[in-house]
This record gives C-alpha cells, structure tokens and sequence, in this order.
C-alpha cells in the first residue's frame, strides 16, 4: 500500500466497498423476491410450496446473511448521507463508521434468534 | 518562430499606453473578453451534470425513506410472531387487506427498485469499459427494472384472496 494515502486501504475505502457489495445483492435478492410474491397471483399453492424453501435451513440461514446485508447498508447509507449533508460529517466520518458498527452487531444480535428460530426449532425440536 | 509577432498580433487593437492618465473609464470601458465558459450556441440547453445531479439527490432521500420502509418489513416479516414460520398465502392476503400495506409496499416497491437500479446503473458505467458493454448491460438492466416494477405494482392491485 502506498504511503501516505488517507482513503486507499482505510476505513473509508472498505466501507464504500461494502456499500457496493451489499446494495448489488440486495437488487438482486429483490428481483428474486418481487418474482417469488407474484406467485400469489397463479395459486395459494404456487405461492405456499415456494415460501417453503425460505422455511429450510440453508436459506433460512442465507435470509440471515441478507438480513445483515440490508442492516448495513441502511446504517451506512444514513452515514454517507450525515457525510454530505453535515457540515461536520467529513471529520467524524470513522467515528461514525465505528458506530454504525457498533448498533449493526447489536442489532445482529437481537435478529438471530427471530430470524433463525424457525430453524432452531426444526433442528433442536420445540 | 517569432513569438514576438504572434503577440503583437493578437493584441490588434490594445489601447496604447498613457502616462498617468487612467486607460479606462465610464465612457472608455475595457474590452471585454469573452469568459472561458460562456454558454454559446453549441452548449447543449441542459447539461448531463443536472440530470447526474438529481440521482445523487434521490439516492439520498429515497435511503432515508427506505430505512422505514424496509426495516419495517423486515420487523414484520422475520422478526415478529415466529418469523419466517408464518408466512404463507393467508398471511398475505390479512396485511393486503389493509389499503395502509399496499400502499408501503407499494412504495417499498417503487423506491428500492429506483433506487437499487440507478445504484447497479452507477456501478455499470464504473466497471463496463467498452461502450458497446456498458450499452447493453443497460439495457438488460432497464428492462428488469421496468419489467419487475411493473409486475409487482399488477400484483399489489389485482391481489384476490378467494383466487380459487
Ligand atoms: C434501507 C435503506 C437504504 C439506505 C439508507 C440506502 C442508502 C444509499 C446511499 C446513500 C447510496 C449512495 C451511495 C453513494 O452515492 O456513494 C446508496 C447506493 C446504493 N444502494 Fe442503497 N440504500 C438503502 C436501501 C437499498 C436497497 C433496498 C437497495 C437494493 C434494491 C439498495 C441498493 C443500492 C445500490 C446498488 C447502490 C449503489 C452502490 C454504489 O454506487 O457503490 N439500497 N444507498
């Protein structure tokens, strides 16, 4: 890494490679979804035996992973935001990225028995 | 090359030097020269930065929209009442019995869908290099939009709960 550099390799770079990554899967999960809730729309069957493979561990699990995904995005898009609105946001920047990590790990880990308890209780009984 | 030549040339007219006298005055005025920027004949009427300009503008309110919306659902969806266990069809058909739901998710719809395109379309114009690439994965991309957005408004709409 070269020397002297304030953005490459930092805080700033990596968080905006987040932003990146998990708004590109997010669109994507979405068209996904928009596609999946449709199926309303052919048969109460169609739509029941499809939300069943969001009821199994694997993609319960992978739900989880979105779940994060969106956590973080929503929390650092509300820093990108103070960044460029706020007169003082430039400077605070990495104290606002520690705590947009801060409340994004509480929240993960208020989500996990929620999202995951359908899973947990198939696996490990009621 | 004489650059001495060029200059005297350029200057043409330039008013001669005086002693002491100012060069200009209210009847006198400087010459004007035009400024590097002028908006001429060939300036396109709006410029592209304007439209570039309210992207970046509905990037950032449609976030902050969405930060409700969303996590909203996610509350509702994954979170309360069991879960994911609880989802099916009759599920769908209690919270769109509520005009108040169609319409957050209407709006839920439209935004994240706007919003997550103009993101991907950002990301495109980033990493295509060729034009040709970079027009295609465009329109690839408008069409899904356009395509899904439109699909999923169809359902909220037309959503019957006695389908059978
Ligand atoms: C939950 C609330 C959300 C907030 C607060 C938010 C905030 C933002 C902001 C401020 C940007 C602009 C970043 C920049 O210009 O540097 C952005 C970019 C983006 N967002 Fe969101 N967003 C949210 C939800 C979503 C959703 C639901 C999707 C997917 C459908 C999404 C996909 C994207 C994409 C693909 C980008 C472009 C990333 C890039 O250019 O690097 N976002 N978001």
């Amino acid at each position: 890494m070269p020397a002297g550099t304030l953005y490459r390799g930092r805080e700033g770079m990596w968080s905006w490679v987040a932003h990146r990554v998990t708004g590109v899967l997010i669109f994507f999960f979405l068209f996904v979804h928009v596609l999946d809730t449709a199926l309303v729309r052919v048969s109460p069957e169609a739509y029941d035996d499809t939300i069943a493979i969001y009821k199994t561990p694997l993609v319960n699990v992978m739900e989880y992973g979105l779940v994060a995904a969106i956590l973080f995005h929503a929390l650092n898009g509300l820093r990108v935001i103070a960044v460029d609105f706020w007169s003082k946001g430039a400077r605070y920047q990495k104290q606002m990225l520690w705590t947009v990590m801060g409340v994004w790990i509480v929240l993960m880990a208020g989500a996990f028995y929620p999202v995951l308890q359908h899973t947990l209780r198939t696996l490990f009984g009621s | 090359m004489s650059t001495t030549e060029t200059t005297e040339t350029a200057n043409g007219a330039a008013t001669e030097p005086t002693d002491d006298v100012a060069l200009f005055d209210v009847d006198h005025p400087a010459p004007v020269i035009e400024p590097p920027r002028k908006r001429t004949a060939k300036t396109p009427k709006a410029s592209r930065g304007n439209f570039e300009m309210q992207t970046w503008l509905f990037m950032r309110l449609s976030g902050i929209v969405l930060v409700v919306l969303v996590l909203g659902h996610l509350l509702i969806q994954l979170v309360l009442d069991g879960g994911v266990s609880k989802i099916g069809f009759a599920f769908v058909a209690g919270r769109w019995a509520s005009p108040f739901w169609q319409v957050w998710d209407l709006a839920m719809l439209w935004l994240a869908m706007l919003h997550g395109a103009n993101g991907l379309r950002t990301v495109i114009n980033d990493y295509a290099e060729r034009d040709n690439t970079r027009f295609w994965l465009k329109m690839l991309l408008y069409v899904a939009t356009v395509f899904t957005v439109l699909l999923g408004t169809l359902v909220i709409f037309t959503f019957d709960p006695n389908i059978r």
